[in-house]
């Protein structure tokens, strides 16, 4: 603990459990003041966590927290904010329904008493503070109207408005194309500099380098290892991460497209504000090759992946499966089509948290033999089936009948992949597949995709994350504003380009359109 | 990590939730204890006479199985209901529907011959029950609106509509009070031994084995209980919500129904406005005490039956109201409630 | 029936007069549950706490007109009986709130149960205690409001009434201003519509639930005990007749916003009104019934149901009804 004078904060051997797992096992971590520390870890390894004990959310189990050299115990976000501590969440913490300004005076005092200040007021300050940092936001605006990246200046603005000078920031790149991620760096840096502290939690290599001082390694809720950003590069920070050798890039073998199996044409879909979400997208993809669709979250991708598989409207347009047209088809019809679905949602579509692991595993066929004969259901059966599928899938779960929600989020993205992958299907559909997982769960799940592309599926692969769209994609297609405004196989894919073309920006596609075609 | 809403489970695992009826059992008659030694009684005596009129002897074990068979019947059909999250806490009116259709077999068809005619009579109960509850399920398929109010408002519907058929178009020509005329003693069901232990309790009791069936070993079953668990999850796996929605509403409406006619014919010969003791309203909490599996709802069935009698007996002897009865039962719930949700948050410490 | 007797302004008077009377139980009990509703909390006990309510206002204005407060000033009983119909409700919405917000338990299911508690609880107490002989207490009287109450028409529909209706009209406004225009109203919404936000922004999510629901069946009890003791001055079994889940309704109807529900709740009033009147002309016309009496009943439960044909949109639902809140699950 050198150096204790300049650290704005000292953690010391954080300890703190949930049920069934130590999320945190003697962390201690330390903040110098004015700094950009990252805390590096996979999904899992306690740094939100960590985080949410600093930021008063969580009181620990064991261990101290110092800030400004004064031991504190926070039993609330309030004590936090009330020395210095601002969080953004990687969901936000925006109430959609009031505007900006009644988010930011949110759990503030009124000088007025009971009543809400004078808005024009707040409407005042907003806007200074919003030249301060140079971080444009109308504080008038409804938070449900704006973009995600407005969304998140907001957040940001909302801490330093409370007077944060230790700011948290939990994956915020996780939304953000890679120029609004860039651009975001450029405001972190432009903080530190005015004499912030930040915290980056990221789980993202390249980033982590490009933008710490420090950066700190958590691994199954254990400190690694403390650097400096200086003497680390991408290997060395994935050994961290992980405990082993990692292979940074996944190699496949070329793909063999065949007959068109999925064909999407002229889809318009409208999301629930009845906006053009999809707005006149063209796809195809072929038996033997995955397609990968890349874009920023919220562009229409969960709305297209609902229209194709029959659980929103489609407005206008042709969905067909193998020539089959499913347009409009129920989901149950979808799926004889030969088209199984992987959720982007695990919880809220793909299983069900009070059924067992082995009712799940039939969720879909329940009622067709062998599951059902003489109109009742064949247990028997059902618990053999998931057996099977437990072993083949490598589904860590003490028994099929333990609740599915009882699993942890990798083994639970298994047993759906299990279910979906054992009919066969013609086409797959999936969707952010590797979403929260750790890096087996993860290198599992796509070998197993690679694996039906090899052996003859239509792979339709949506993802958020670019580096998995390059690493399994054979094409690519950028989706903006609910269209298809990029196609590209992949050898002639470009992380800059793509990135240009997930935030909308048109050069990038006249440079590919005529590279690629569009086909 | 996120700070995530988790929606509540209604049916917890834990052994210790298993025993939380019983906890809930005794915290009732505690309480129970109470308000009975507020109004001047003493609750020990009070329980033995309760305790002795329900099961004192063959008469009161005859009498606290009559009663149990509605309840039991209609809080079998809540069963089915509330597991697929469908809140029909419309019973007394789908039991007062059943109980009218029931009712005007009774007085117009009883020219049948025994064996049809009581097949009628239950038909015509269970679809009185099942037309009544097919309101409710249409206004919530189509228009989004809660059942719990829509099958309440019907409730009030329901019994008013009667006790107007009763008093007007149904009423016993040359009479002056409000019930229909008497029906045919053909119309009477069945006794089991001699005693007055009729076919509708034993149907009642057939029943409980084949709801569990229902629930757990049919495909239907699977679908009910998938679009209780999250109905999302159960669409997206193809299953048709709406249907489900409306087969578990039919289903319940049809087994109210089945106990209004079958009261109807048994316990009351006719037609009337009076002829429930809220036995909707205990079938709810019954198959919420029987924790939704119909052999918890049958045991609880038979306890409420006794608490109610019991109650009875406690107004004749000590002028106790009836009302006690449906205190306790509700404080039991409550209880019952109250130690699940702390078991459950306990579990996930 | 003579429908031309309808038509004639002294009955419409009389009609909306009595509508506005006889909506306001529906009105406090409606704005009591939209403030718990806006913290996202869902009681459907009403029923059951308007009956305890009803029954605590009418036995302490009973006991204190025939015991303490004999031959006093003859409406404080009546004003002491409301206040005694806020605790009880109170007390039961502290009752609510430990079961929904601490513990966690289902919501739709403790509020149906508590229904069942409090109409049960309090037809029993009733029935043990009172019912002897029927008793009644002397409630309030009108006061009419100085020259306002002498504008034509509406000086006798809006301004000749029991204290307790101008209450609601302040109420109706007051509980506008509190949601949407203090510091709390914004912490009970923040609450109801994403409470991590309101959480990692210092709010205890615990404390304002209970806050609200506590609020709001205060506010429901105080609509119990103003049908017991000022408007029909009496308790029976079974008095509150479905208002409880009227009001229910009717936050919906209004789509969870004081103003509507006022207007929402007048229509029942107006119902309920209609429903005696159309029988006192019956009875005029020798008892020859043009609608059956039932039928007349039925009116506030039908119309319940039309009112809700309309579908809610998402964004006028307080986004977390209903569900309960637990900090940073796995």
């Amino acid at each position: 603990m050198d150096n204790s004078c300049h650290n704005i904060v000292e953690m010391c051997a954080i300890v703190k459990r949930f049920p069934g797992v130590l999320a945190n096992a003697s962390i201690d971590f330390d903040l110098r003041q004015g700094e950009i520390h990252s805390l590096l870890g996979e999904n899992g390894a306690g740094k939100t966590t960590l985080m949410n004990i600093l930021y008063g959310l969580y009181e620990p189990d064991s261990g101290d927290v110092f800030v400004r050299n004064a031991p504190v115990k926070f039993s609330s976000a309030r004590d936090a904010i009330a020395n210095g501590l601002g969080m953004v969440h990687q969901h936000f913490m925006l109430v959609s329904t009031f505007t900006v300004a009644e988010n930011m005076i949110l759990g503030q005092p009124s000088p007025r008493g009971p009543l809400i200040e004078s808005l024009q007021d707040v409407y005042g300050r907003i806007e200074q503070a919003s030249e301060t940092y140079n971080m444009k936001v109308d504080p008038r605006a409804e938070v449900w109207s704006l973009s995600v990246g407005e969304q998140q200046r907001v957040e940001i603005l909302k801490a330093l408005y409370r007077g944060a000078e230790i700011l948290i920031l939990d994956e915020p790149t996780a939304i953000l194309t890679p120029h609004e991620a860039d651009d975001l760096m450029l405001i972190l840096k432009r903080l530190a500099k005015a004499g912030k502290t930040i915290v980056f939690i990221s789980h993202k290599l390249r980033e982590v380098l490009e933008i710490s001082d420090r950066i700190t390694v958590l691994r199954d809720g254990k400190l690694v290892d403390t650097v400096a950003a200086s003497q680390a590069n991408q290997q060395s920070l994935a050994c961290m991460m992980v405990g082993r050798e990692v292979l940074l890039s996944t190699s496949k073998t070329p793909a063999h497209p065949g007959e068109s199996r999925l064909n999407i044409q002229d889809l318009k879909v409208r999301n629930d504000r009845n906006l053009l979400a999809v707005d006149g997208v063209n796809l195809e993809v072929r038996s033997g090759e995955i397609l990968g669709i890349a874009g920023v979250a919220g562009n229409g991708q969960a709305e297209l992946e609902e229209a194709i598989v029959g659980l929103r409207r489609v407005e206008s347009g042709k969905v067909e499966v193998c020539s089959v047209d499913i347009t409009n088809a129920s989901p149950g019809q979808v799926g004889e089509a030969g088209l199984a679905h992987i959720p982007s949602d695990r919880y809220q579509r793909g299983l069900l948290q009070d059924f067992n692991v082995a009712e799940n595993l039939v969720l879909e066929r329940f009622s067709k033999p062998p599951f059902t004969r003489h109109g009742l259901l064949n247990w028997n059966e059902i618990f053999l089936h998931a057996r099977d599928l437990v072993a083949s899938f490598d589904v860590r779960t003490p028994t099929v009948q333990t609740l599915a929600g009882k699993l942890s989020g990798g083994n639970a993205q298994k047993m759906i992949l299990a279910r979906e992958l054992v009919r066969k299907p013609k086409v797959l559909l999936a969707a952010q597949p590797t979403r929260g997982l750790d890096v087996s769960a993860i290198e599992f799940i796509h070998a197993r995709l690679l694996e039906q592309r090899d052996q003859g599926a239509a792979i339709l692969l949506f993802s958020t994350e670019l580096d998995e769209i390059l690493a399994l994609s054979d094409r690519i297609a950028v989706m903006y504003c609910g269209e298809i405004i990029g196609l590209l196989t992949a050898d002639q894919a470009d992380v800059n380009q793509l990135g240009l073309m997930m935030g909308g920006s048109l050069a990038a596609v006249s440079s590919s359109t005529t590279q690629a075609g569009m086909q | 990590m996120t700070v995530r809403e988790q929606k509540p489970r209604i049916i917890p695992l834990k052994l210790i939730s298993a025993g939380a009826p019983v906890l809930g059992g005794l915290l009732g008659l505690l309480i129970g204890a109470f308000l009975i030694w507020v109004s001047g009684a003493n609750p020990f005596e009070a329980y033995l006479v309760m305790f002795k009129g329900a099961f004192g002897g063959q008469r009161q074990i005859t009498e606290t199985l009559l009663k149990t068979c509605p309840i039991l019947l209609i809080g079998l059909g809540m069963t089915v209901a509330f597991r697929a999250r469908v809140w029909n806490i419309g019973g007394e009116g789908q039991y007062f529907m059943g109980a009218l259709m029931g009712g005007l077999v009774a007085l117009y068809l009883s020219g049948l011959p025994q064996p049809i005619l009581w097949i009628c009579l239950l038909l015509g109960g269970v679809l009185g029950g099942m037309l009544w509850a097919l309101i409710p399920a249409f206004f919530k398929i189509r228009f989004g609106m809660s059942e719990i109010i829509s099958t309440l408002m019907l409730n009030y519907i329901a019994t008013l509509f009667v006790i107007y058929l009763t008093r007007g178009p149904l009423q016993e020509p040359g009479g002056v009070l409000p019930t229909s005329a008497q029906f045919n003693p053909v119309t009477q069901l069945p006794t089991l031994f001699g005693t007055r232990v009729h076919l509708g309790v034993l149907l009642a009791f057939v029943l409980v084995p084949l709801v569990y069936v229902l629930l757990w070993k049919t495909p239907l079953g699977f679908r009910l209980r998938a679009v209780g668990s999250r109905a999302s999850v159960a669409q997206y796996a193809g299953i048709n919500v709406n249907r489900a929605i409306l087969t578990a509403m039919v289903i319940s409406g049809g087994l109210a129904g089945m106990a209004g006619i079958i009261e109807v014919l048994m316990t009351h010969t006719r037609l009337k406005g009076s002829i429930s003791g809220g036995y909707g309203f205990s079938a709810i909490l019954v198959a919420l005490l029987g924790r939704m599996n119909p052999i918890g709802v049958a045991i609880a069935s038979v306890f409420f039956a006794a608490l109610i009698i019991g109650a009875e007996t406690m107004h004749v002897l000590y002028g106790l109201p009836p009302q006690l009865a449906d205190a306790i039962q509700a404080v039991i719930i409550l209880s019952v409630l109250a130690v699940d949700a702390w078991s459950r948050m306990r579990s996930e410490k | 029936m003579n429908w031309a007797l309808v038509f004639q302004w002294g009955f419409l008077v009389a009609l909306l007069t009595a509508g506005i009377r006889l909506a306001v139980p529906v009105i406090l009990a409606t704005l009591g549950e939209i403030i718990t509703e806006q913290a996202g909390v869902l009681n459907l006990g009403l029923e059951g706490i308007m009956a305890v309510g009803g029954l605590a206002g009418f036995s302490a204005a009973y006991l204190l007109e025939n015991g303490l407060l004999t031959g006093t000033n003859s409406e404080l009983p009546a004003w002491l009986g409301l206040i005694a119909g806020m605790l009880a409700g109170a007390l039961m919405g502290a009752l609510m709130a430990f079961l929904s917000v601490t513990l966690r338990a289902e919501q739709v299911i403790s509020g149906i149960t508590l229904v069942l508690l409090g109409v049960g609880l309090s037809d029993y107490l009733y029935g043990k205690g009172l019912s002897s002989m029927t008793i009644r207490v002397t409630g309030m009287q009108v006061h009419p409001i100085p020259i306002l109450s002498r504008i034509p028409l509406i000086g006798d529909i809006l301004f000749n009434h029991t204290p307790p209706v101008y209450l609601t009209f302040f109420l109706v406004a007051f509980v506008w201003w509190l949601l949407f225009k203090t510091t709390w109203g914004l912490k009970f919404r923040s609450v109801g519509e994403n409470p991590s936000a309101a959480d990692t922004s210092g709010i205890s999510v615990e404390a304002t639930r209970y806050a609200a629901v506590i609020l709001g069946a205060a506010l429901v009890g105080l609509g119990g005990a103003v049908l017991t003791v000022v408007q029909l001055k009496l308790y029976r079994e079974g008095i509150m007749a479905g208002r409880g889940w009227i009001a229910v309704a009717l936050v919906i109807f209004a789509r969870w916003k004081p103003n509507r529900a006022l207007i929402g709740a007048l229509l029942f009033g107006v119902a309920y009104s209609l429903q005696y009147r159309i029988q006192a002309l019956d009875q005029v016309n020798r008892g020859v019934e043009t609608i059956p009496y039932e039928f007349l009943l039925m009116l506030p439960y039908i119309l319940t149901i039309v009112a809700l044909l309309r579908r809610v949109s998402r964004s006028d639902k307080p986004a977390e009804l209903g569900l309960p809140y637990i900090k940073g699950s796995r």
